[in-house]
């Protein structure tokens, strides 16, 4: 059906929209996931409250936030220049992945976090747990299955946005999408490379759902 | 005469939120004295959770202070609160387990936040598990236990760092009768073979009753009466004391009964609040004329005599009442 080469590229966009996925996801939670915990610790009911730390924090990922993901793009070319040399290609779009995806995963940590029952924090209070104690003995362990599958959406999240990224040829299969459909209206070509995309996203969002149910002793 | 393990001075609480204050403690001061089982009896909403809460600085008192030991906790740095924390074991009314660890792992915890090590935090959660009486439920999630097998587990946990104190705030309150009953008597078994002293918080008479040596009764935000558990429920002086132990009736009464009876403790009946129980029973208070009791090895030494209710049925029915606990039970006359 298609010619080798075709199959070569869409198989080489594959690798680079995984690669863009992951290795974003993966520095955005280095960033996002202590963010996350910073807002639920220093909360007014926290367990270490800094009202006015929590608001200029909670101002900024709000902001962050508020800006579309295309327009972030364009916005931060010259720290992507600055970072990786170039604006296009696969290691150039990691960089507003990253930006975008860090305030909103500090959120999804959050709300995670916020599901820990209060009561499992005031009895290891009770016993003299320190917060550092606190987060990383209760809240994080006991929101565990939260987190993961948190970062199924995460991880699904970014992914669109790298298929976005193709608009300023970011590489990967969006761009090949957007090149071959849009402007070349191969029309076939978009269509194998957006199901690719779409199944990638349903795959990793079971894989999610899975590795959360298996740890979770809940149930 | 035993020493007081924990002080409250003029503690009082206040909230502050957007709509106003809230005074939830007003100037409550306290003796809890080493190895008893003090208890602390109030409605809803009375400021119990709150004054537990100081006991051990999760919560700061806006005026006044705790003495622990010997501590005065608001002179305390965060560090050393903490230390001190973990000779003061709480447990609550829904539990508060690690939902994600074992029934091991959650005994462990509170000996991992004390930096023992892991083989001997194992040992000695095996141990504990024993003295609960869950043995067999080592490797079980929260999850897969009943509300009682829970608490026991609460009880294991805060029992683990060998504190000197066991706050309970509650924790019967979300179990059944029978369950309540053995929790309760292994609180009271806790008490008597580690020498460990429980403040115990509730809404119930019956909590009380069954395992407390002295009572507190705190009523809007404030301390109304505190003494014996016998004498408070015998003859409730304040209006808020009336009000818990005789719910239905409002009314205060006039005493006017005129019987009396010698009641003789002579060692073979077991050490319990029997005045107390028979109060709630009939729900009728006598009044104690002269007391003279003593707890030895948990067996009651000593007399009592007490005035009963005009009622002579009543009067009779608790005559039967005493008898049926194995007392020797006496009229007397010309007490009144
Ligand atoms: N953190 C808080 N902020 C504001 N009000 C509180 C807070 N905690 C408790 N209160 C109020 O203090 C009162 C006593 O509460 P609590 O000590 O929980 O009562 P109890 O345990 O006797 O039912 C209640 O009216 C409650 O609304
Ligand atoms: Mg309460």
């Amino acid at each position: 059906m298609f010619e080798p080469q075709i199959i070569s590229m869409i198989g080489w966009g594959f690798l680079e929209t995984l690669y863009m996925t992951l290795v974003s996801t993966f520095v955005a939670y280095i960033l996002g996931l202590p963010l996350g915990i910073a807002l639920v610790v220093t909360d007014k009911d926290g367990i270490y409250p800094k009202k006015y730390f929590n608001m200029v924090l909670g101002v900024i990922i709000n902001l962050l936030r508020s800006v579309p993901f295309l327009i972030l793009l364009i916005l931060v070319f010259p720290i992507t220049r600055f970072v990786v040399g170039t604006t296009i290609g696969s290691n150039a779009t990691v960089v507003p992945l990253v930006i975008a995806a860090a305030p909103f995963i500090a959120r999804l940590v959050e709300s995670s976090l916020k599901e820990v029952d209060s009561g499992v924090i005031e009895a290891a209070e009770s016993m003299g747990a320190s917060p550092a104690q606190i987060i990383w003995k209760v809240m994080l362990p006991e929101a565990r299955p939260s987190l993961i599958l948190g970062s199924a959406i995460a991880v699904t999240t970014i992914l669109s946005y790298s298929a976005m990224a193709g608009i300023v040829a970011g590489g990967g299969l969006g761009d090949i999408a957007i090149r071959y459909g849009l402007h070349r209206y191969e029309t076939d070509i978009m269509i194998v490379s957006v199901a690719i995309l779409v199944i990638i996203v349903q795959v990793l969002q079971e894989i999610g759902m899975r590795l959360a149910k298996i740890g979770d002793k809940r149930k | 005469m035993k020493n007081p393990i924990i002080e409250i001075k003029n503690l009082s609480k206040t909230f502050k939120s957007t709509n106003g204050e809230f005074q939830a403690l007003d100037n409550i001061n306290l003796e809890i004295l080493e190895g008893e089982i003090f208890g602390i009896i109030g409605m809803s909403g009375a400021g119990k959770s709150t004054l537990v809460r100081c006991i051990n600085f999760l919560e700061k008192p806006t005026q006044g202070t705790v003495f622990f030991d010997g501590n005065d906790l608001s002179r305390l740095t965060k560090k050393e609160l903490y230390k001190i924390r973990q000779s003061m074991g709480m447990i609550f009314q829904q539990f508060n387990l690690l939902m994600q660890r074992d029934v091991i792992g959650n005994i462990c915890f509170p000996l991992e936040i004390a930096g023992v090590d892991k083989k001997s935090a194992r040992k000695r959660a095996h141990e504990l598990l024993e003295l609960v009486g869950i043995s067999e439920k080592a490797d079980s999630y929260p999850a897969q236990l009943s509300g009682g097998q829970c608490q026991r587990v609460a009880i294991a946990r805060a029992l683990a760092t060998n504190p000197k104190v066991l706050l309970c705030d509650e924790a019967t309150s979300a179990l059944d009768p029978a369950t309540t009953q053995g929790v309760l008597t292994l609180l009271k078994d806790i008490n008597k073979r580690l020498g460990i002293t429980i403040v115990v918080i509730t809404h119930e008479m019956r909590v009380i009753q069954d395992i407390c040596n002295r009572v507190a009764i705190i009523d809007h935000s404030r301390i109304a009466e505190v003494g014996d558990v016998e004498q408070i429920f015998s003859n409730p002086k304040t209006a808020a004391a009336k009000r818990l132990v005789f719910p239905q009736d409002q009314s205060i009464r006039h005493f006017s009964g005129t019987r009396c009876i010698r009641i003789v403790f002579d060692g073979n009946s077991s050490f319990e609040p029997v005045i107390a129980g028979m109060v709630l029973d009939f729900r009728q208070p006598v009044n104690i004329l002269f007391a003279d009791t003593k707890n030895i090895d948990g067996k009651a030494f000593g007399q009592l005599v007490i005035q009963l209710p005009q009622d002579d049925d009543i009067a009779n029915g608790m005559i039967e009442y005493l008898r049926a606990k194995n007392l020797m039970v006496e009229e007397v006359e010309g007490y009144v």
